[in-house]
């Protein structure tokens, strides 16, 4: 089953900005590959990732075929205030997979 | 002006809309040619419209000779204050030869603090990458980087 990896401080000062990193794992099936028999394997990919900030979106990705296997992406924002983040990636055959994490801002 | 300026964005926005439909179909059955220089100028055109693409501001790491296309690590930042007035709306990294054009694209907004994205990326062949950013005044900017691949990533054939 598909699992999340997520890196978010734990803690942060106001106005910091910190990085967060995720990584799903994935496929990424391209659907340019074909089997021994010569059969096109059909496309699986995640094609959309959202970050959201209590609620607030704060970073967005369209992924293409071209995204390697188990997508990993880093981005940065800043610390404004206690709360989560959510994280959810939307892909072919219906995958939709969500993670959080807590941050304290002092 | 303002008129005229209206409909370049609703049909920049009509573009944008009809190429999002397109890219959500996967092609399958046919074994597509691979991405040329030309399809992948179509599909910056798809992205910027008809504004101008200036050279500055980003910078896109990727080693120059990589072994194993499967995975490289890539690198986009925009030089940017990411202030409420001034910063990066949105990244764009296209490619050259894979089977398809696009590589990413990336949503920032003025909370972000740093304009820097990694990921990690699929080349099929060795070839011109190129990363597009927009920022809150709409102006455009790009830069490509040239990258050696030894093994090749996306089409190879399942065992």
């Amino acid at each position: 089953m598909a699992s999340a990896l997520i890196n978010v401080p734990g803690k942060a000062r106001r106005g910091d900005v910190i990085e967060i990193k995720t990584l799903m794992s994935h496929i990424m099936e391209t659907g340019y590959r074909h089997t021994a028999a010569g059969q096109v394997v059909p496309r699986d990919i995640i094609t959309s990732f959202t970050c959201r900030y209590n609620g607030v979106e704060i970073f967005r990705a369209d992924l293409f075929p071209a995204i390697a296997a188990n997508p990993f992406l880093t981005f940065f924002t800043v610390a404004r205030e206690s709360g989560k983040f959510d994280f959810e990636w939307i892909g072919d055959n219906g995958f939709s997979e969500t993670a959080s994490a807590m941050i304290s801002v002092e | 002006m303002r008129k005229s300026e209206a409909s370049t964005r609703r049909r920049f926005l009509g573009l944008a809309a009809s190429a999002a439909a397109i890219g959500g179909v996967p092609i399958v059955g046919v074994r597509p040619a691979a991405a040329t220089p030309d399809t992948m100028a179509a599909a910056i055109r798809n992205v910027v419209g008809t504004a101008t693409v200036r050279t500055g501001k980003v910078k896109l790491d990727v080693p120059p000779l990589v072994e194993n296309g499967n995975t490289v690590p890539m690198t986009v930042s925009v030089a940017s204050p990411m202030t409420p007035d001034d910063y990066v709306k949105s990244i764009h990294v296209f490619n050259e030869k894979n089977p398809q054009p696009n590589i990413g694209n990336f949503y920032l907004g003025p909370q972000a603090g740093r304009a820097q994205v990694s990921t990690r990326i699929r080349l099929a062949d060795s070839q011109k990458i190129i990363a597009i950013a927009r920022l809150s005044d709409d102006s455009l900017w790009s830069v490509s980087a040239d990258v050696v691949v030894t093994l090749a990533a996306c089409t190879e054939d399942v065992i």
